[in-house]
């Protein structure tokens, strides 16, 4: 839900980053966090087991600039991408403006991938969204990896709706910007028609 | 698809500034804020700057989501307020207009019970804000007072965010 604050001339939308366990969606907030400059970003809250996989979720308050004297703001949240926390990211998924999912592209990884976007689909449902209609981008992560699924065939499996897809290596930040962009655009004209 | 929007105006934020300021100061609280579900901060009032309101605004949301979704599981429809008591300072929240959330933060200097009885009276008032916003938002781009500045959003404005 975007929230439109006229007063204060501030816009705020939530992206969600959803996904398999392990994908690499908490790694994705990690690395924006270290690569966006202190006046621009918030505390990045993460609420993790022991083992550092989500709990629940991690949040990052991001401040892109102005447009139209509107300070634009995102706020980006990790779903627990473990199978058993289905709960946890219905909750999350309310109100979302925008959707990126991480794939691992670890071939044993191909079942879950395809698992989670189905898992997505239905949750979105669930809160009265459309996968096909709402602002999303796929990135294909863990690309540095040996036994990784080429990209064409990891496409015909994934992609759902000709959505902008990425290649992504998120330990060392290649893709992450780039899919970030790529959802946070759409978002932003789906404004324009509103 | 339609993704739902909430837009707040010049003139219901004053109001509800001034419902909020009322709370603080007659329930003797540090600070009170008004978030929306989803965990943006919509107003907030008192000894704010002590807190760092964005993470504040994105815990208790996710706070009310949990235990919504608990109250769910036991065949509640919501558990209308939360009270978490710490050894100085404790926080109340509760449910405003169906929509957002009222976090008061207090300490000796006030009690349980005063922060419910200023919360109750507050609540009513706010609803009633909420009603006048939401008929605003209704009446769609020709009754805003302000015309929508995103109607026209370039593909160059939209670049210009990342551009650094
Ligand atoms: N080699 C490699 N490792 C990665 C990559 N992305 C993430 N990882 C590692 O994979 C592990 C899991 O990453 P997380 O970001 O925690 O995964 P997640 O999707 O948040 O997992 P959950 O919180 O359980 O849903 C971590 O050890 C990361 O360092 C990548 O592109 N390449
Ligand atoms: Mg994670």
């Amino acid at each position: 839900m975007t929230f439109i604050n006229y007063a204060a001339k501030e816009i705020n939308c939530k992206i969600v980053y959803y996904g398999p366990g392990l994908g690499g969606k908490t790694t994705n907030l990690q690395h924006i966090f270290t690569k966006t400059a202190p006046e621009r970003k918030g505390k990045m809250i993460s609420l993790a087991t022991e083992a550092d996989r989500t709990l629940f979720f991690d949040f990052l308050p991001l401040d892109l600039g102005t447009i139209r004297g509107f300070t634009t703001r995102f706020h980006l949240y990790t779903v627990p991408g473990q199978v058993f926390y289905d709960a946890s990211r219905k909750l999350i998924l309310k109100g979302v403006d925008g959707v990126v999912f991480v794939a691992d592209s670890q071939r044993e990884r191909m079942e879950a991938n395809v698992e989670s976007i189905r898992n997505l689909e239905a949750n979105l449902k669930e809160h009265g969204f459309d996968l096909s209609a709402i602002p999303y981008a796929l990135q294909f992560n863990k690309r540095d990896l040996p036994n990784v699924m080429p990209v064409d065939e990891m496409y015909r499996m994934l992609n759902f709706k000709r959505e902008p897809t990425f290649e992504g290596i998120a330990p060392q930040g290649v893709g992450v910007f780039d899919t970030l962009k790529a959802v946070a655009k759409q978002i932003l004209i789906e404004l324009r028609k509103k | 698809m339609t993704t739902a929007h909430m837009e707040v105006f010049e003139e219901e934020l004053g109001r509800l500034e001034a419902a909020l300021n009322r709370l603080r100061h007659d329930s003797n609280a540090k600070a009170v804020f008004l978030i929306d579900k989803n965990g943006q901060q919509i107003a907030a009032a008192g000894d704010v700057e002590d807190f760092d309101s964005t993470s504040l605004a994105s815990l208790t949301a996710g706070n009310v989501a949990a235990t919504d979704g608990l109250a769910k599981l036991i065949g509640e429809r919501e558990f209308s307020v939360l009270f978490h008591e710490g050894k100085r300072d404790h926080i109340h929240i509760s449910i405003v207009a169906k929509r957002a959330i009222l976090l008061v933060i207090f300490d000796e200097r006030s009690s349980l019970g005063l922060v419910r009885l200023r919360v109750k009276r507050a609540s009513a008032e706010m609803d009633r804000i909420f009603d006048d916003m939401t008929r605003k938002s209704e009446l769609g781009p020709e009754g805003r007072v302000e015309p929508s500045p995103f109607a026209e959003i370039t593909d160059e404005d939209i670049d210009s965010l990342f551009s650094d």
